[in-house]
């Protein structure tokens, strides 16, 4: 074979031609056919391989109601409305791309939470981990600007107040949200440039899932022991093992996401963007969608407008010196018996503020949100910290295949390969 | 994944996985084909378009040897009021002139009356002939000025590239001075 081009294995020729010359069917192979992945996973590691499906259904569904919006104020509800009524299939892409939104949330969710759990942010996937806060930071931002699209009163209303936070900036604030609208208030300008935001932004997410899968892909998955493999008794090729059950959880999935679709599609939108964006009035109750609403919880929790707004954005931003503040060795939460029950009171605070959120700012709901506040800061800046100092771990196992295989049989010759790491 | 069916494998090389691999790649390929359609039908025509699809044409102030064109799904369609020295002119023409030979009788409902889709046949142009003032080409029909194709007064090609006549679209006569297109 000349020299330059890439040694392929492939036994198809026009396969092996292309291979020789860009070596994509080797690198599948390497990265999803005989990756060696911890034999040992549970259900929460289907959940990176859903979170990309559901972008790509997002992508497509989007891409296809595109052809039939009308980004003006004038027309966009109107249009909405056409695609519900007129489109052929337009209600089943609008109620997908919509409750799509809430299935990427829930799935995005229960990742970070199997993140949290099992210390996937630990070293050395520190940036693996950072890399997917700023995928949910611009999920967050797309989800919001998509919101708006339908211009609905919840959608003028929610584009108002989430705009307006910025405001809360000194010197700069009011300027900026001049800025940000194009005018002065939500009006056409914004939604145009929202419209074009939110085609771009999902493109931005692939690019940096991009990032956070290479990244992946360099130190290998962590698993629900949260010990490295020591070798290929650890592990097992990606396929079929791992295709396959990332294959059940998909279909679990689009069973979950049907029932919600086709039995009930306005569950967990809000009735009121059914009503066309009126900025003369403002409706009595306004909440965000329900994805937001722990982070909006957090904003009102505080009495100050600019405390309130710094540490909404302080939440999420926490999350990305996460690795550092958890001063703890071992990975996984079944190791460490102190931590374990005070993270799970952090996902109980993660979910009252999620109730407190929708509803009135009054008491009791501002008091709840305020010890709830109090906790999710208190854990990662307090607990977490003194917990790696002050908590005796237990015994962590010998090795993956040893709780696996019951005794773990003996090593093969080259299964000391792969330096040891930490026990 | 060869290696790893190689384990399971009978001798005679046909497996109980290689089955499997069909259902799955099967289900896995109907359900992608199940999920593609309401994408692709979503990009055909709309109801609400579709119910713009028919137009309703009144004949009554369209004099003898003039024309009036009328927007039929966002196509012109050509109406004329044809003169009887153009009818006969039209039906003297021989059929062995023609390049795409049909008889007048057969493009038109009631003798005066054309009924055409003003696109040309060649590239798509609007062909000239409606106004009084506009070329007509030298059969006394309509003049394409985009590429120089020749109408008669039936709307038969006669000179130039275009490969075909005016097309007849689907009308029909709702009452003796009103016909619905489409």
């Amino acid at each position: 074979m000349a020299s330059g081009l890439h040694k392929s294995e492939v036994q198809n020729p026009v396969l092996r031609w292309i291979d020789a010359r860009l070596p994509v069917v080797t690198m599948m192979q390497k990265e999803y056919g005989t990756f060696p992945t911890p034999r040992n996973f549970n259900y929460f590691w289907n959940f990176g391989a859903l979170a990309m499906v559901n972008l790509l259904i997002m992508i497509a569904t989007g891409i296809f109601l595109s052809m039939h919006y009308t980004a003006h104020v004038n027309y966009a509800f109107d249009s909405v409305e056409r695609i519900m009524r007129d489109v052929n299939y337009g209600w089943l892409l609008r109620y997908v791309h919509a409750n799509g939104a809430s299935m990427f949330f829930i799935v995005v969710y229960i990742h970070i939470w199997r993140g949290l759990y099992y210390g996937s942010y630990k070293a050395p996937r520190e940036l693996l981990w950072m890399l997917g806060v700023v995928i949910f930071l611009l999920m967050m931002a797309t989800a919001f600007m998509g919101y708006v699209l339908p211009w609905g009163q919840m959608s003028f209303w929610g584009a108002t107040v989430i705009t307006n936070l910025f405001s809360a900036l000194p010197l700069i604030g009011p300027d900026i949200v001049v800025w940000l609208w194009g005018g002065f208030s939500v009006d056409n300008p914004t939604l145009n440039r929202f419209f074009s935001l939110h085609y771009l932004l999902p493109f931005v997410i692939f690019g940096v899932v991009f990032l956070h899968v290479a990244a992946l892909h360099i130190t290998g998955s962590n698993n629900p022991l949260g010990i490295d493999p020591k070798g290929p008794q650890d592990t097992l090729p990606f396929h079929p093992y791992y295709t396959a059950k990332d294959s059940v959880g998909l279909v679990a999935y689009f069973a979950f996401f049907a029932i919600l679709v086709f039995f009930f599609p306005n569950m967990l939108g809000h009735p009121d963007n059914y009503i066309p964006a009126n900025p003369l009035v403002t409706p009595p109750h306004i909440v965000p969608e329900w994805y937001f609403l722990p982070f909006y919880a957090i904003l009102r929790a505080v009495p100050d407008k600019l405390g309130g707004v710094v540490l909404m954005f302080a939440s999420i931003a926490i999350l990305f010196v996460l690795p550092w503040l958890d001063t703890s060795p071992v990975r996984s939460m079944r190791f460490r018996p102190l931590a374990r029950p005070f993270l799970f009171t952090w996902l109980v605070a993660f979910f009252v503020l999620l109730y407190c959120g929708g509803k009135p700012a009054e008491e009791p709901y501002v008091t709840v949100s305020r010890v709830a506040t109090a906790y999710y800061f208190l854990y990662f800046l307090v607990i977490l910290p003194l917990l790696g100092r002050l908590e005796r771990p237990l015994p962590l196992p010998e090795s993956i295949a040893k709780p696996v295989l019951r005794g773990g049989g003996p090593l093969p010759a080259g299964a000391m390969a792969k330096p040891m790491e930490k026990a | 994944m060869a290696d790893s069916m190689a384990q399971a494998a009978p001798q005679d090389g046909e497996t109980r996985r290689d089955f499997l691999n069909l259902v799955t790649a099967s289900f896995a390929a109907v359900g992608v084909g199940a999920l593609a359609w309401p994408f692709i039908s979503s990009m055909n025509p709309a109801r609400d378009v579709l119910a713009l699809a028919s137009t309703e044409i009144d004949l009554k102030p369209i004099a003898t040897g003039s024309a009036v064109t009328v927007m039929w799904r966002g196509k012109p369609v050509f109406v004329r009021n044809r003169t009887a020295q153009e009818i006969q002119a039209a039906r003297q023409a021989p059929m062995s002139e023609l390049k795409d030979p049909q008889a007048d009788q057969a493009r038109v409902k009631k003798d005066n009356w054309l009924v055409l889709v003003g696109v040309c046949t060649h590239l798509g142009c609007v062909p000239l002939g409606q106004k009084p003032t506009d070329p007509r080409g030298d059969y006394g029909g309509w003049f394409c000025p985009c590429h120089g194709s020749h109408y008669d007064t039936s709307g038969r090609i006669r000179k130039g590239p275009a490969p075909a006549n005016l097309a007849v679209p689907d009308y029909t006569f709702t009452s003796d001075t009103q016909i619905r297109v489409g």
